[in-house]
């Protein structure tokens, strides 16, 4: 008796195989959207840009007409946020990450403090900017000024490059870590002169895709309030001041077609210097990664 | 538990042993036997798992002691034991004394950092930091506050001579540590734990990841670090051990066999075991 | 050579001015760091709890959370929250039909069939389109999706809720991808070959073997892509409307609860007015949506973890 009937396997043989290279083709297909998208997204706004980006739009204020109107304060704005959220994310983020992976005990408090930080992680931008609002605009009475938003954002990063630094950190071998303790330095020597540096690329890699994404960050900067039809740059971090996302979202929002174009244009520098950063993290990532 | 007596039995010969060595040393000089680590009673555990049992062992100055035995009998964890590094496991518990020039490591005012910097430590996988080579071996002296760029230069020509890899690195002391070969990695981290002059230096299997040719480097560098330093070696190799060193003990599932010279081990071990070890019936 | 100079001795001198309290130091100032992060949470927590709290001792919580109607500007307001969850959803539902497919879709492509060549191309693609910011997304919705929309069927209105929500799932399309990717990549190759061996097909072996075993991962990216829907603020913003209703029309202008935020917080909601206040009850609502799915997603990877 037979109880398999060889001929039925191979009669079914090539349907089998032709739905293999069918459904092949599809997946492929799923994975062109993103490419499809990221295309039509680029060459739908550099169309709707291109006469409006030039020299002027990125040297003016903003201005109520449409043809004077430029971007400048809105990139300065920029620059004066992260120059807030920057360090004061590092500072924070990168100190938790070496707590967490070089000194923290095994016990409810560290779990705690892990759990607590992937949490914040997945907090909508949003809710951020309503703690924005609520404690650093009213209570704190700092205002719409930059050193409101730039904390807001600085928080907001935090559980980003604390996730990537702790990666970084434990991605450098026990051993390297035993020879520096094997020596007689102590663990504060071996954490900044051995782990530390050997850990620098990847945390900086980290820190700059965070901070790429703060940069365009709109929703907590609607939240806190900050302002779209200034004329002047701050001066100060407790000044007032325009940011990019905000500006091409005001933009954007406007009945007039025109301010489409206006904002396609914000786009599209926004869209340069998010690309400069990426680019630079990629860089740092594949010329001093460590090979072990 | 009947064979712990006959296993202190043993032990007991063993140190009257080194014991006789002693007192026939003051009739010859040239034999001199100093002792440098001597443990007493020591014994550790993995959370519940007894991993060392009663070790009583001596070592001797500018000597090479070899440890062997078969894995898993604690040899490695022995010897990481010897400096703390063992503590770095938390679950780690130990009882017991290991003396270091009679001194108690686990007294609390000699501190882990002035323990490791007497007693170095080479690993069984070359770790060298992703440095260069310079300030690999640099690494120690400065830790330890030494600065001064002249003295730095001489610690790391003389270590690097002393581990014989100066004439291949000499002209590329600034090149990254990570790209040399597996053997001059591991040579450039003898030469890293040489730098802070260390009285003894540990050997975790330090020839398990290299070449036959590496390795043979590796042990005529030993006999020459003898003449300064004492050195503990564990090996799983048996024929390294018989090569290079002057005492052997044979560790077997966590206490000590038989630790004697190494020629007795060799060729007239006192315990069927150590027989059946070194003769390579098992392992 | 010559040798005039003590290492040990040198280490020894050195060693008797070095302190041991800065070392011990180090550990208590970078927990202290860390409290941070736990006071970010509480900060969080305490802002919303306590304003919502304030919202809710001038209108009733029961007509909160069962109302449909929203009109704060009318001259007898009604919060009903379901009027903005109901907008909520339907933007979930949209993008989670329209991400979930191609998600998937790619990461089958990337982790059975690409090969490295083409990761090494794909891969970069999706971490740029990850990094794309939501105003942007909004820009493209309202700009380029919605005339095609319109050009389709005349029946969408400029701001529906179809063209917001492809455009959160492409947003999410990353996430869901590159997660899912990661967990069938987890796979071991031994599983794969035990199959391939027996004569399967790539297709019959990612659909039997595959994704069973890697089923706990891919959910759990699924449901951290819908909190992440849930919480997207820009896109809706600009492309969804900002009329608060509760219908199932997928082609009308909506609000969701971010949307609502941002309408309010853009124009003056007068400090201390019940609109000021409902922003956090809104905005606490909104928190425990994204909270219960972060949690249902770190149940998942935790409880249903395949261990190889």
């Amino acid at each position: 008796m037979q109880l398999i009937d060889k001929n039925l396997i191979a009669k079914k043989r090539n349907g089998r195989l032709m739905t293999n290279k069918i459904l092949k083709w599809l997946f492929f297909l799923c994975t062109l959207v993103g490419l499809a998208v990221l295309i039509s997204l680029i060459v739908d706004t550099l169309i709707d840009a291109v006469g409006y980006l030039d020299l002027h739009f990125l040297t003016s204020m903003g201005s109520s007409r449409i043809e004077e109107a430029g971007f400048y304060g809105a990139i300065i704005g920029s620059l004066w946020l992260m120059l807030v959220t920057v360090p004061v994310a590092i500072f924070l983020s990168v100190a938790t990450a070496l707590y967490l992976e070089e000194y923290a005990p095994e016990n409810r408090v560290t779990e705690f403090i892990k759990i607590n930080i992937s949490n914040l992680a997945g907090v909508p931008s949003v809710v951020f900017g309503l703690l924005g609002l609520a404690i650093f605009v009213r209570a704190m009475a700092m205002g719409n000024s930059v050193l409101a938003a730039g904390l807001t954002l600085a928080l907001m990063i935090l559980p980003v490059i604390v996730v990537s630094s702790q990666e970084a950190i434990r991605s450098v071998p026990s051993t390297v870590r035993e020879a520096s303790i094997g020596m007689g330095a102590t663990k504060w020597q071996t954490v900044s002169r051995i782990i530390l540096p050997a850990a620098i690329p990847g945390i900086i890699t980290g820190i700059i895709l965070a901070i790429s994404r703060a940069i365009g960050e709109t929703a907590p900067l609607v939240v806190i309030g900050v302002p779209t039809t200034l004329l002047v740059t701050p001066n100060g971090f407790l000044d007032s001041f325009q940011a990019m996302p905000m500006q091409i979202y005001s933009w954007v929002k406007m009945p007039q077609e025109e301010y489409q174009y206006l904002a396609a244009a914000g786009i599209i520098v926004l869209l340069v210097i998010l690309l400069l950063m990426n680019s630079a993290a990629i860089f740092i990532r594949n010329k001093f990664s460590t090979r072990y | 538990m009947a064979n712990i007596k006959e296993r202190n039995e043993i032990k007991k010969t063993v140190d009257t042993a080194t014991l006789e060595d002693k007192t026939q040393g003051e009739t010859k000089p040239e034999i001199i036997r100093e002792p440098i680590f001597k443990t007493n009673n020591f014994n550790l555990w993995y959370g519940d798992n007894h991993a060392l049992q009663d070790i009583n062992l001596t070592f001797n100055k500018n000597e090479i002691s070899a440890i062997i035995g078969p894995s898993g009998c604690g040899k490695s964890t022995f010897v990481k034991s010897l400096n703390r590094m063992v503590e770095l496991v938390p679950i780690v518990r130990t009882e017991g004394e290991i003396l270091y020039r009679d001194q108690d490591i686990f007294e609390r005012k000699f501190t882990v950092e002035e323990l490791r910097t007497k007693v170095g430590m080479v690993f069984q996988k070359p770790n060298p930091f992703p440095k260069s080579i310079y300030d690999n071996v640099a690494y120690g002296p400065r830790v330890h506050g030494i600065r001064k760029k002249q003295i730095l230069d001489e610690i790391v020509e003389k270590s690097l001579r002393d581990a014989a890899i100066w004439d291949e690195v000499k002209d590329r002391l600034n090149e990254n540590a990570i790209g040399l070969s597996g053997g001059q990695q591991q040579r450039i981290c003898i030469a890293r734990a040489l730098a802070t002059e260390p009285d003894v230096i540990l050997m975790d299997e330090p020839t398990s990841a290299l070449d036959p040719i590496s390795t043979t480097k590796v042990e005529d560098l030993m006999q020459e670090l003898k003449k300064n330093y004492s050195i503990v070696v564990v090996t799983h190799n048996m024929q390294q051990a018989a090569r290079v060193s002057d005492t052997t003990a044979f560790f077997y599932q966590g206490y000590v066999v038989e630790h004697d010279d190494t020629k007795v081990i060799f060729e007239n071990p006192r315990d069927q075991r150590t027989e059946d070890y070194v003769s390579g019936r098992f392992g | 050579m010559t040798k005039n100079y003590n290492v040990q001795e040198m280490i020894q001198k050195n060693t008797d001015n070095k302190g041991g309290a800065f070392e011990k130091s180090i550990p208590v100032i970078l927990f202290i760091i860390t409290l941070v992060s736990i006071l970010a949470t509480i900060a969080i927590l305490y802002t919303l709890i306590s304003q919502s709290v304030e919202f809710f001792s001038r209108e009733s919580i029961v007509d909160f959370f069962t109302s449909a109607t929203w009109m704060p500007y009318s001259s007898d307001p009604e919060y009903g929250i379901w009027a903005l969850a109901m907008g909520t959803f339907k933007i979930v539902f949209v993008a989670t039909i329209f991400a979930v497919p191609l998600g998937l879709g790619a990461a089958i492509y990337l982790s059975e069939y690409a090969t490295d060549r083409v990761k090494k191309i794909i891969k970069p693609i999706l971490e740029v389109l990850a990094g794309i910011p939501t105003v942007v997304y909004g820009f493209f919705a309202i700009n380029f999706i919605t005339p095609i929309l319109q050009s389709i069927y005349s029946g969408f209105s400029l701001y529906n809720a179809t063209s917001a929500g492809i455009v959160v799932g492409i947003m999410i399309l990353p996430m869901i991808a590159s997660l899912s990717e990661d967990a069938m990549s987890s796979v071991p190759n031994s599983t794969r070959e035990g199959s391939l061996g027996l004569g399967a097909t790539r297709l019959e072996t990612t659909f039997k073997v595959v994704l069973p075993a890697a089923v706990s991962g891919i959910v759990a990216s699924v449901v951290l892509a819908v909190s992440r829907a849930i919480g997207e603020t820009m896109i809706v913003s600009i492309a969804a409307g900002s009329t608060p209703n509760a219908s199932l029309d997928l082609t009308d202008p909506l609000q969701t609860m971010t949307g609502f935020i941002v309408q309010i917080t853009s124009g003056d909601a007068a400090y201390g007015s019940t609109l000021y206040f409902s922003l956090f009850a809104v905005g606490m609502t909104l928190f425990l949506f994204t909270f219960a799915m972060n949690i249902l997603s770190q149940w998942i990877t935790k409880r249903f973890r395949e261990e190889y």
